[in-house]
């Protein structure tokens, strides 16, 4: 049990984080990993906080990570990230996107959004890596392909052979925006 | 967290599926397709076997035919629920057996299992998954599939016919089978002892397994697959076996409760509390001590879901919002109302509750309060059970005004179909309910439709509608802005010097 990797994937509602867990999810199922997730979507396509948790490993009982055990924090948004930090093990790594989405609560004005949210997270992590996934999107021909240079991005951290990313990729999205998906891909390995 | 079980359902050819108007309705076809001799499988959350509970208690006098299975999908944590009910309750008040799947595969599983056991003891069997099941995946292993086909039907007025003479009847064939059960609890391969360390010692059923596996490793643990009834036996073995006895489970002591009644020292609810998630760190902190470093505060302000961008309730309770009025509110996306900036709503209580509530208020307080008075309830909310809501404010001469959202779809849920819509499950084109005719045929008088992005015209109605001392319905319709996303849009300019003061939506 203990060779148990733990993923956390944490973003904004609408974001496409539900991809990122079923893309990694089937990547550890091609390893002949004993996987689970688990989702709470329920206000997914509300704007709420949504978090996926991806464990893998010879054998997973819990379908959730244990409080301060992820290895690997995945962040679609910046406040997310720092919302999601505590998760993190000693030593962990967290991966974010530079993206700020503003909560009600900062729109109405009754908080304010942290302005040094980065610097909040370098100061208790020092394996943080920061990318701009919109940007990469957009030159891969897809703004909403973010989650998937997300994807590329994570894949760059877990050592698992290239092609069954790709293959997984391939069954994942639809033929169509089979392309731009793997553009996204690349460029979030080349981060 | 039941939602996509029937979804998927509707995807093979080879079976039906429906979205039931409502969850009595969802249990009378499907006991009905029982007695007709078809396996069934009837879906719902916990508060859905509220609605249920009439038919399903004396559906468990009755029995079955088919093999009938009926889910109850529980909700500690409350993650999108009113409560956290623990529907075990049901399966013992109603006296059918109780199955509680701790991953994917035992979800599977459980469900043979339960048309096995609901066709051999001629009984309805709920399956009790929770959210951390209903909402996690794990890798399932499949089996050839066996095709059961429908049994014959052959009239049983003995059976089926629930007058009192035939149900005193039946009450006795109820309590021998639960006899019978009680002894197939004892052997059942889903109740199992996994000796280890026997130092400590836990019974635990459903998600809770998996935790316990996770922290107690070297515990001996007794899992409960099946928590109605229990098996007396197989727990005290277990509890002669181990040192020290837990019961570890979420929500409220229903195993904890038969094993004390039994007289065994377990201890159980003053570790782990009723209310909310057991979670793995419970585990830690509770039963091992192991406390983690707590977590530093972070200066994370929430993020709580709200009404999307363009979505035509935001028209609706930007008016209700401006006109300060009295809002009794229903289960939808638009209870979302009740959360800032909208702050528009008064009450919530369960699918249907806006109307009565409303009537409610009126009659406590009197005509000039319902004055300033709305209901407002979805048009899936409105089909489930506003409307026998609606029909009591006619015939009791209540003056409610009535707000029917109506956006063209079941929308908190991920966009069902249902009988406004004018589409089946599959898809398929059907006769949809005319709600104007419908709220006509009640006997209101007082029928307005209007698109709710027109706030101005909104709020004059709204305003006349509350003046009129009768009753009204107001429908606001237009379809949810993430089906018409892409097909109708309109570009916004926004003029900043004039924007706070008139922007609506």
């Amino acid at each position: 049990m203990s060779e148990v990797t733990n993923i956390l994937i944490v973003g904004v509602g609408g974001q496409g984080t539900i991809l990122t867990s079923k893309v990694l999810s089937r990547v550890a199922q091609r390893l002949g990993k004993d996987v689970k997730v688990s989702e709470i979507h329920g206000m997914a396509q509300r704007g709420g906080s949504v978090i996926s948790q991806v464990r893998y490993g010879e054998n997973v009982a819990s379908p959730i990570i244990p409080q301060g055990e992820a290895d690997i924090i995945l962040a679609f948004e910046k406040l997310e990230a720092l919302r999601a930090l505590p998760s993190l093990k000693t030593n962990g790594q967290i991966l974010i996107n530079d993206q700020e989405i503003n909560p009600m609560p900062v729109v109405t004005g009754a908080a304010d959004y942290p302005i040094d949210t980065i610097e909040q997270i370098k100061k208790k992590c020092s394996k943080t890596v920061v990318v701009d996934a919109l940007k990469e999107a957009i030159a891969a021909g897809n703004a909403k392909a973010v989650n998937v240079v997300l994807i590329g991005l994570l894949s760059k951290f877990l050592n698992i052979d290239k092609q069954i990313w790709l293959e997984v990729l391939q069954q994942t999205v639809p033929a169509k925006f089979l392309d731009v998906n793997i553009k996204a891909f690349e460029a979030g390995r080349n981060l | 967290p039941s939602t996509e079980i029937t979804e998927n359902a509707a995807k093979y050819d080879e079976m039906y599926a429906e979205w039931s108007p409502n969850e009595k309705v969802a249990l009378e076809v499907g006991l009905g397709a029982s007695i007709a001799g078809a396996r069934t499988l009837v879906s719902m959350k916990h508060v859905g076997v509220n609605v249920a509970a009439d038919p399903l208690f004396t559906l468990a006098y009755t029995g079955i035919n088919g093999g009938l299975v009926l889910v109850s999908a529980d909700d500690p944590g409350m993650h999108s629920s009113q409560n956290e009910q623990d529907n075990r309750y049901f399966g013992k008040a109603a006296k059918i057996p109780v199955l509680e799947p701790s991953n994917s595969q035992e979800a599977k599983d459980f469900t043979k299992l339960a048309y096995e056991l609901s066709e051999k003891y001629d009984t309805p069997v709920m399956l009790r998954p929770t959210t951390r099941v209903a909402h996690s995946q794990s890798l399932v292993e499949l089996e050839e599939r066996q095709n059961v086909g429908v049994k014959d039907y052959t009239k049983d007025t003995l059976k089926y016919v629930m007058i009192p003479a035939y149900a005193r009847l039946r009450h006795v064939a109820v309590e021998a089978r639960l006899e019978e059960l009680k002894k197939y609890a004892e052997v059942s391969p889903i109740n199992r002892i996994e000796w280890n360390d026997k130092k400590i010692g836990i019974i635990t059923s459903g998600i809770t397994y998996q935790y316990v596996k996770e922290t107690v490793k070297d515990a001996s643990v007794l899992k409960l697959g099946m928590t109605f009834p229990l098996p007396a036996k197989l727990i005290r073995e277990f509890s002669q076996g181990v040192d020290i006895l837990y019961v570890i489970e979420e929500l409220e002591p229903f195993i904890e409760d038969f094993v004390k009644s039994l007289g065994i020292d377990i201890v159980g609810k003053e570790l782990f509390p009723n209310i909310g998630e057991i979670l793995p760190e419970t585990i830690n902190e509770k039963l091992l001590g192991k406390y983690l470093n707590p977590a530093p505060v972070l200066n994370t302000p929430v993020r709580p879901p709200v009404l999307c961008p363009g979505c035509p309730h935001r028209g609706l309770f930007y008016v209700l919002n401006k006109l300060k009025v009295t809002v009794t509110g229903d289960i939808g996306c638009y209870t979302l109302g009740s959360l800032a900036p909208l702050n528009s709503i008064d009450t919530t209580i369960c699918m249907g509750a806006s109307i009565g509530t409303a009537i409610g208020m009126e009659k406590a307080r009197g005509k000039d309060f319902a004055r300033n008075l709305v209901a407002i309830i979805g048009d899936s909310t409105f089909i489930h059970s506003g409307i026998t809501g609606l029909i009591d404010v006619v015939y009791n001469k209540a003056t409610t005004t009535t707000i029917i959202l109506d956006n063209r779809i079941t929308g908190m849920t991920g966009h069902q179909q249902n009988p406004t819509t004018g589409y089946t499950i599959k898809g398929e084109p059907t006769k949809e309910v005319n709600l104007e005719l419908l709220v006509k045929a009640i006997g209101i008088d007082r029928i307005t439709v209007i698109d709710p992005f027109d706030v101005d015209n909104l709020e004059r109605i709204i305003k006349e509608e509350l003046a009129a001392e009768e009753p009204s319905v107001i429908i606001t319709r237009r379809k949810c802005a993430l089906i018409e996303k892409g097909i109708n849009t309109t570009t916004c300019i926004i003029d900043e010097n004039n924007a706070l003061a008139a922007c609506a939506v």
